[in-house]
């Protein structure tokens, strides 16, 4: 318990650090405020009453975490759908291989021209992007069932889906959770990079509004929100696998 | 002189791929007495999983005659086996009572009596208090006790064991001999135990078959004429090293 004390405090600790080094850089070295600003001129940005901050936020999150579940539900259904259809999984996997190779970024103008710029077409950007290692990993993880474990199961005569339910997909647990924490760094840079290529909110809107006009600190606040998006996120996920893998299954990614 | 509750006349068992034929069993016969702890014994590839796997309903067999079960000893081939393999597989997420529970769980069997015995069963195995824990937080040895128990969770009539305890360190495994022996008392389940390990075939066994490999054949089958409670200094005693011989001998390793 003492142990874990120590770790949280060294976390909080480094955080602190940085920010510390961050605002004796900017003090010592008598950094211009449009190269790098001080935290706490960082912060004053929060203040600027014409950036509609919680709406960007709002908006990014959305498409956010609407992209991340929508992949989470895609990418977990058909690898399902493979390991239930050997003809199925050959014909679709070596395609999908295939297409986890594209940029995801390159589709942004096409998803532009096809469904025209706002949440909906970011959301598909972060879905696009996160859905292939959900999918992959939970392939993967549904496949590797020890070949006793099976013959245990079929002298028992159990169904498929017995098989399915009591094995292969709580075994395939671990896998779809390092699936998902590689996703939800994914997701964020989706959305962004969604907003940056055509949008009218956002924070990655905001970013390139206030680039004109030179406004460093809101464009600092501005990554500082989407890496906070981003940590919550990933805190959700962590604390969900934790709830639901055992310790000694956890994979890390 | 009572029916056998296995026997097997005959059987073979052959795999194909492509056109090529590779003989895995030829000619296995031997029967098997209700509650007696069978040794199958033989070196890598003699085909000795391929016949547990016949017997547990895995793989059909290419010739001869397979019966299970008697008049007196029924036999339903969907709930009376029961299987320990010589990895645990144990599922990590489930903490040892229902790991032990899961073939009563696929079964359908009442969930209530099940956890009652499933709590026997681990008292019988040495695993009283390891109820809630996880199977890493267990060693290999307790793990594969646990691995017996969940073997007879469904009081099959019939346990196949494939080397459960070739994994085990050697002082792990001559107590887990001694324990296989008690657990089977109590219990009073017919065992096939297969094993690549020539004394502990003769320890456990009230008979031992003997299998060579290429071509994969049935070399031997007899008896074991040593008393129960077995004490493992009986493994230094005339009679063991005669039967042990004998096996070495059949396996060509004399």
């Amino acid at each position: 318990m003492n142990e874990t004390i120590q770790r949280y405090a060294l976390a909080i600790l480094a955080h602190i650090a940085l920010v510390l080094a961050w605002y004796l850089f900017v003090k010592l070295g008598n950094v211009p405020k449009f190269v790098m600003p001080s935290p706490a001129a960082t912060l004053d940005a929060l203040l600027a009453p014409n950036y509609n901050w919680w709406g960007n936020i709002a908006v990014t999150g959305t498409e956010i975490f609407a992209g991340y579940f929508l992949a989470l539900v895609v990418g977990i259904a058909l690898a399902m759908v493979f390991t239930w259809s050997k003809a199925l999984e050959a014909f679709f996997m070596p395609l999908l291989v295939s297409l986890n190779m594209i940029p995801k970024v390159a589709l942004g103008p096409l998803i532009i021209v096809w469904f025209k710029y706002g949440v909906f077409p970011n959301t598909l950007m972060a879905f696009s992007i996160c859905v292939f290692p959900i999918l992959l990993t939970t392939a993967r993880g549904l496949r590797e069932i020890e070949p006793e474990l099976l013959d245990l199961v079929r002298s028992l005569k159990g169904s498929r889906w017995q098989l399915f339910a009591k094995i292969q997909l709580p075994g395939a647990l671990p896998y779809i959770f390092s699936g998902m924490k590689v996703a939800a760094i994914l997701a964020v840079a989706g959305a962004i990079v969604g907003e940056f290529l055509g949008s009218d909110k956002g924070l990655g809107y905001l970013m390139l509004q206030v680039q004109v006009t030179l406004d460093t600190p809101a464009m600092f606040m501005a990554v500082i929100m989407i890496t906070l998006i981003g940590m919550v996120l990933y805190g959700i996920v962590l604390a969900l696998e934790r709830w639901l893998v055992v310790k000694d299954a956890r994979i890390d990614a | 002189m009572s029916e056998p509750f296995i026997h097997l006349a005959g059987v073979t068992k052959v795999y194909r791929s492509g056109k090529s034929e590779h003989l895995a069993i030829s000619d296995a016969t031997f029967d098997v007495m209700p509650g007696e702890l069978v040794s199958l014994v033989g070196p890598s590839g003699c085909g000795k999983s391929t016949l547990l796997k016949i017997l547990a309903g895995l793989h059909p067999h290419d010739g001869g005659t397979l019966r299970i079960g008697s008049s007196t000893h029924p036999f339903d081939p969907a709930r009376d086996v029961g299987m320990v393999f010589q990895a645990p597989l144990l599922l990590k997420w489930r903490r040892i009572l229902e790991n032990v529970l899961l073939p009563a769980e696929i079964l359908g069997l009442p969930a209530a009596q099940s956890r009652a015995r499933a709590k026997e069963l681990l008292a019988l195995v040495g695993l009283a208090g390891a109820e809630e824990k996880y199977p890493y937080e267990l060693s290999g040895g307790m793990q594969q006790r646990a691995a017996i128990a969940r073997s007879l969770v469904h009081d099959p009539k019939l346990v196949l064991m494939d080397e459960p305890f070739g994994a085990l360190d050697a002082l792990t495994r001559e107590k887990m001999n001694l324990e296989l022996l008690r657990i089977w008392k109590e219990a009073g389940k017919t065992i096939v135990f297969v094993t690549h390990g020539i004394s502990e075939a003769v320890f456990l066994g009230t008979r031992v078959v003997v299998l060579t490999a290429g071509p994969a054949r049935m070399a031997d089958n007899f008896p074991i004429d040593l008393p129960y409670p077995r004490t493992l200094d009986m493994k230094t005693s005339v009679p063991f090293g005669e039967y042990s011989r004998r096996i070495y001998k059949l396996l060509g390793m004399e």
